[in-house]
């Protein structure tokens, strides 16, 4: 499985209240939470996002609140893959268990620039910057997680089990 | 290899001999939480499983006090949804508004949470009952989910941090200083994946309150859980407010852990974390004036009677100063009961403050005290990320009890010292 797209890019600890603002969490609906993904740090975001798109953050990317409607606001705004140099537990949980793909870079996380076009493919672990032609080895899930994300969830994996 | 406190209480809940740091495991649940906000989200993943029932109606707490009393229609469709699962699924511990309190000083109060205990909880501050020496940690809701289905959660045990602590703090000392003064030394991330454990000499001078707000704020260091040891004090509390047996883990002597830090409590002074991050802290010696336009105190974090006690110690006799409103919001009934009683309620009404039914509102931004354009706020709560509590030009301080109430005298960002 591949993910392509455009990078768009923010700094170190970008936390779950700026992800999605506590006002908005009165509604569980993936699409209205979508409409206000990132507009406390980037107002631009849902105008510029794409389908496809991959968010890269710094380091202690979604700390702050449990609030699943982080990970949830991000997947449903289109984005395809989050890269970050490294992320909160609790973040990095709930995007495996919604299957929200999520990848820890700190080479690549620093090296891609905003705009730049990128592709994640997530059998090798391996992000190309198609820009600039670099080429990065994400950090592998353990095999365990590995079959979370293959079962698409924590649901289905366990439904199966 | 020995093994610390967190290892040894998940080695036992996963029916192991041992664990060691990176090994994956699954643990049986001894409490699965939820508030208004998350169990929702839980509540509609439950849809999706093949196994619709709860794995024990006993070993799930349901507590709507984020955005309650209802804030809005939306907030009270979501309390709803939590209120027909309860019924539905014969929830025992569900709490009704008017029996509710803030979730993580509700539990320990109602004794559903003892020593030794595994809890997940879908809200970040679930860590705060690792004070009573349990492994207790916050998930999202589709493990909250999976944890109310299966009475299971996977963990990654993790390795350890070692607060050893010394010495007493000392008078308006207390135990936000302490976490604060942490998360100003090791950052926002210096926990990422670990468990704090706080052990030393300096524990026993500790009260309950103060371990509380120290356990609770472990999620804003990143870590995955922070812990004590039992002691006295925690043994009279839990006898106090729960009839479970508890079982009480030691780390080992030869536990690893990836770093040790010596924290004086004696030399520690009121520290206070400035917007953006709750790393940026400064003590008094280098805050200049900082003009304020509100005080919060109460929270997951401050809400306790200790953290009343001491601002209406400060309050008591005193007017706040003029430009400010103060919202003083106690974080469970029996507070609010335990406070009253004692006159509390009283000196802040008289003081000039407003005091609040328990909630989670201002400290999210959800209601009950939310900033405008430029407002500056001293709050007890634990987050000054931007717009936490409002606009996103706003700003949050974060202190104790004792600096949120000397501020709302002096007007501005003040110690105790400086107004008594």
């Amino acid at each position: 499985m591949k993910a392509n797209g455009k990078a768009i890019k923010y700094g170190d600890n970008v936390d779950t209240d700026v992800i999605i603002p506590a006002r908005y969490l009165n509604s569980s609906d993936p699409k209205e939470l979508a409409g206000h993904c990132m507009e406390d740090i980037d107002k631009e975001f849902v105008n510029k996002v794409q389908p496809g798109d991959i968010m890269i953050g710094g380091k202690n990317f979604g700390c702050g609140s449990s609030r699943e409607h982080a990970p949830i606001a991000i997947k449903a705004s289109g984005i395809s893959c989050v890269i970050a140099e490294t992320f909160a537990r609790i973040f990095y949980r709930n995007s495996i268990n919604i299957g929200l793909p999520i990848m820890e870079c700190p080479e690549a996380a620093g090296a891609i620039s905003e705009g730049d076009e990128v592709e994640v493919d997530f059998d090798s672990g391996i992000i190309t910057n198609i820009t600039t032609g670099e080429s990065f080895k994400g950090q592998a899930f353990p095999e365990f997680m590995q079959k979370i994300i293959d079962a698409e969830g924590l649901i289905n994996y366990i439904n199966r089990k | 290899m020995g093994m610390t406190m967190t290892q040894k209480i998940l080695a036992k809940h996963a029916g192991l001999e041992s664990v060691k740091p990176g090994d994956l495991i699954e643990a049986d649940l001894d409490l699965v939480l939820g508030n208004d906000i998350t169990s929702p989200v839980a509540i509609n993943e439950m849809e999706k499983f093949d196994k619709k029932q709860v794995f024990d109606k006993d070993k799930i707490a349901l507590v709507p006090d984020h955005f309650t009393p209802n804030k809005d229609i939306k907030s009270a469709e979501h309390c709803r949804i939590v209120r027909e699962f309860a019924k539905k699924n014969d929830i025992t511990n569900y709490f009704e508004v008017g029996r509710m309190g803030i979730e993580h000083a509700l539990l320990p109060e109602k004794g559903l949470v003892v020593a030794g205990d595994v809890v997940i909880g879908a809200d970040s501050h679930t860590c705060t009952y690792g004070a009573l020496g349990a492994f207790s940690t916050g998930v999202g809701s589709t493990d909250m989910a999976a944890g109310m289905a299966t009475g299971k959660a996977w963990f990654k045990v993790p390795e350890a941090i070692r607060f050893n602590l010394t010495g007493k703090l000392n008078k308006w000392v207390s135990g936000k200083d302490v976490i604060l003064h942490i998360i100003g030394m090791i950052g926002v991330d210096g926990a990422l994946y670990k468990s704090m454990e706080f052990t030393g000499d300096g524990v026993a001078s500790l009260s309950m309150d103060d371990r509380f707000t120290i356990a609770n704020m472990a999620i804003e260091a990143g870590g995955k859980n922070g812990i004590f040891p039992v002691d006295d004090k925690t043994r009279e509390f839990m006898k106090e407010h729960s009839t479970r047996t508890f079982t009480e883990f030691e780390a080992d002597d030869d536990a690893v852990y990836s770093e040790e830090y010596t924290i004086e409590l004696d030399k520690l002074t009121p520290t206070v974390s400035f917007p953006h991050l709750p790393e940026n802290t400064h003590t008094f010696d280098d805050i200049g004036d900082i003009k304020i336009d509100q005080v919060v105190i109460g929270s997951c974090t401050n809400g306790r009677l200790q953290d009343l006690r001491e601002s209406a110690e400060i309050l008591k006799g005193k007017k706040i100063a003029d430009g400010v409103r103060v919202i003083v919001i106690p974080a469970t009934q029996q507070i609010y009961l335990d406070a009253m009683s004692e006159g509390l309620i009283a000196t802040f009404i008289e003081s000039g403050a407003v005091v609040s039914t328990p909630t989670c509102g201002p400290c999210l931004g959800g209601y009950m005290g939310v900033l405008a354009k430029g407002e500056r706020c001293v709050s007890t709560t634990n987050r000054n990320f931007v717009g936490r509590m409002g606009h996103i030009d706003s700003e949050i301080y974060l202190a104790s009890p004792a600096v949120a109430a000397a501020s709302a005298v002096a007007g501005k960002l003040a110690q105790p010292a400086d107004i008594l």
